[in-house]
């Protein structure tokens, strides 16, 4: 009895608030077109979201590049097929890791500051102090941020996975001596443009749709004190984190699963 | 913070990405190859191709010549029509080339390999490979050795 | 130039406003007082359209402000400004550019005169030297004299205070005080001050509405009511400690909680 209770409690609650987090999005697109007529609060986002996670994604890419060439290394010359190394790395790099890595890397660094900053507009009456002075906070906060977003994470996959791909190339390459020729031949031999490039970016741009609205919504459905804030800037990292991963099993399903 | 100074850090930022686009784009993928570079379109008859896909490299010598731009089925034959569309830069391919599927190691991509015939007539637009020597199937070899040991 | 009807406003279980009727006078300053949490902050926002009640209808400017479409509020809203209690300026953003934000956005006034506008609004409230300063810097009574400067940035007609007087030293408490009745003056505002600070509110509203338990428990002007007979409107208005408002939540006596185990 008591369990039905919480069961139907907890799938109501949900039920609303996917409903809220529809019409907040629907509102976003509806003002998205102003965002375009106010270059300036965009260029001021694309800082915040974007150039503040530069450092963050080339560096991890870099690293993460490297230990593929040192596992990719170890693992094909037991086939003698160190050769290929540079398809592994790419391949991996490009329909993966890239546009995965930096989504989850962007949900922590970038969605738990939006959620932040948002919940503490909220708390401090600042959206309401705009609404009050008949600015739409969606239009003038909201909405620059979510466009953000939007432009930086696949410029930021594309970072990543060109920095992994010279990774592999300086453990690989460099160090454990695989011939650079057949490393970058092989690779562009075998990575096709648009199946694995353009689905990869396509990857990073649906994954940076789901990051922001998230975290932006999160925030804005705060409860306006310092523990409802903090909640919701757990939650966002905790529900990208889980979005990401299941939106990349279904995306590999439907690009990579017919050939 | 100084507005002329972001706008600078997000202009360095948005280029830096689209290099990166342009570095995988050109550098790791076959992007380059599947620009409209000059080329032309030969076909050649298979039997069997089985395991040769789109985008296969065509190569002579080793060295990378082309790449497999159609893969159809004839059904007054039963055969596969395979496109090639080579490099204008190879425009010397004597007629009597022939065309052999080759697997890259023991389990590795199909692709075409070219040997040159001694034709003082070269392969144009259009042209049709006669000599072709389908891809060996492993199944078949299997069968067909176990096939002739019995016999004896 | 507002009046309210049978309204009520429920918080969960929690009646807030209980049909309650009560009209704000143009061009005069009225009062709203009641103890924290009887629910000032939550008219406001009604009045501003943040809210919608559960039943009863608010009139602001002869509409019905919870039947206009987003556009009609929005427009309607340039003509209120309200001062939030928190201050509500944006913080990414200084002192100058919080004022001159609700001109450059509704308004195509060149940047020179947007200066000048901003300039003089806020040597109205004594803060022309603070504009550099960013909202992190300033201390709450500053704040609350910048919000202010932004809410008569538009020129609105009228202009809802929330607290205008709480955690102000005296002297700011004074100059704001001073301020609100010379703004309602020059500028022909009306005027609307929520507060639980009797002295200061009552020394320039022209009418005063008491709420509690989300009735409205006596309204008068301010001699009225500090004549009134209501033993409730007497406590409240001279602080009185005991009388019919309990100063302690609703519980169990003293001794019953401390030996009871
Ligand atoms: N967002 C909210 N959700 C639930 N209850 C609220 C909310 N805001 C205010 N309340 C409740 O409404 C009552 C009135 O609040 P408020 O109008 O802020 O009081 P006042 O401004 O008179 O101190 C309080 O009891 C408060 O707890
Ligand atoms: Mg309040």
């Amino acid at each position: 009895m008591n369990f039905l209770q919480v069961l139907g409690h907890t799938t109501l609650k949900s039920l609303a608030k996917l409903g809220r987090a529809s019409l907040f999005f629907y509102s976003i697109m509806t003002v998205l077109p102003y965002v375009f007529m106010r270059p300036k609060l965009l260029i001021k986002q694309i800082f915040s979201v974007g150039v503040l996670s530069f450092w963050l994604i080339i560096i991890s890419g870099l690293f993460v590049g490297m230990v593929i060439g040192l596992q990719g290394v170890y693992t094909l010359s037991t086939y003698g097929a160190e050769a290929s190394l540079g398809i592994m790395v790419a391949a991996s790099l490009v329909r993966e890791l890239g546009p995965v890595v930096s989504a989850l890397l962007f949900a922590g660094r970038a969605g738990s500051a939006l959620t932040a900053e948002i919940g503490l507009m909220k708390t401090t009456e600042q959206l309401s102090g705009m609404e009050m002075m008949a600015i739409d906070p969606i239009k003038y906060i909201i909405a620059p941020r979510f466009l953000a977003g939007f432009i930086s994470l696949p410029l930021l996959a594309l970072l990543f996975s060109s920095l992994g791909i010279l990774g592999g190339h300086i453990t690989g390459v460099e160090l454990l001596h695989v011939d650079a020729g057949s490393y970058w031949t092989q690779m562009q031999s075998a990575i096709d443009f648009y199946d694995d490039i353009v689905n990869g970016i396509i990857k990073s741009i649906i994954f940076a749709w789901i990051i922001s609205w998230i975290a932006l919504f999160e925030g804005y459905d705060a409860l306006p004190t310092s523990a409802g804030i903090s909640r919701a800037t757990t939650r966002t990292v905790v529900n990208s984190a889980f979005a990401i991963l299941f939106f990349d099993l279904l995306l590999t399903a439907i690009m990579f699963g017919s050939t | 913070m100084n507005t002329k100074f972001t706008e600078i850090l997000v202009g360095l930022f948005v280029c830096t990405g689209i290099a990166a686009l342009f570095f995988i784009a050109l550098q790791v993928s076959n992007f380059q190859a599947l620009q409209n570079r000059a080329s032309y379109t030969i076909t050649a008859n298979f039997e069997n191709i089985s395991g040769l896909k789109d985008n296969a490299l065509i190569s002579m010598a080793g060295v990378p010549i082309g790449r497999v731009s159609q893969i159809q089925f004839n059904a007054e034959d039963y055969n596969a029509i395979v496109s090639m569309r080579i490099d204008q830069q190879y425009a010397n391919l004597p007629t009597d080339t022939s065309a052999s599927i080759y697997t890259a190691g023991l389990l590795g991509e199909k692709y075409i390999g070219l040997s040159a015939g001694g034709m003082e007539e070269f392969l144009i637009e259009g042209s049709v490979i006669e000599l072709t020597q389908s891809s060996l199937v492993l199944e078949e070899l299997i069968s067909q050795f176990l096939f002739n040991s019995s016999d004896k | 130039m507002i009046s309210i009807r049978n309204l009520t406003f429920s918080r969960g279980e929690r009646k807030i406003f209980d049909n309650i009727s009560l009209d704000i006078m143009p061009h005069k300053i009225t009062a709203i007082m009641g103890p924290s949490g009887a629910g000032k902050t939550t008219l406001l926002k009604l009045i501003g359209g943040q809210l919608s009640p559960d039943s009863g209808v608010i009139m602001v400017d002869g509409k019905n402000i919870h039947q206009l479409s987003r556009p009609q509020l929005y427009t309607l809203r340039k003509k209120m400004g309200m001062l939030f209690q928190s201050g509500a300026l944006l913080s990414d953003m200084s002192v100058f550019d919080n004022i001159a934000f609700p001109i450059r956005e509704h308004t195509q006034l060149p940047e020179s005169l947007i200066r000048t506008v901003v300039l003089l609004k806020l040597n109205a409230v004594g803060l022309r030297g603070a504009r550099d300063l960013m909202p992190s810097e300033l201390s709450g009574g500053m704040a609350r004299r910048v919000a202010m400067a932004r809410a008569i940035a538009l020129d609105p007609e009228m202009i809802m205070y929330d607290e205008p007087f709480t955690g102000q030293d005296p002297i700011s408490l004074g100059v704001l005080v001073s301020l609100i009745a010379t703004l309602n003056k020059t500028l022909h505002l009306t005027s609307i001050i929520v507060s639980h600070d009797v002295q200061e509110t009552a020394s320039i509203a022209d009418y005063i509405y008491v709420l509690s338990h989300g009735k409205i428990a006596g309204q008068g002007t301010p001699k009225e009511l500090a004549d009134s007979d209501s033993e409730w409107v007497q406590q409240f208005m001279h602080g009185k400690a005991d009388g019919p408002v309990p100063f302690h939540y609703p519980s169990d006596s003293l001794t019953a909680d401390l030996f009871t185990y």
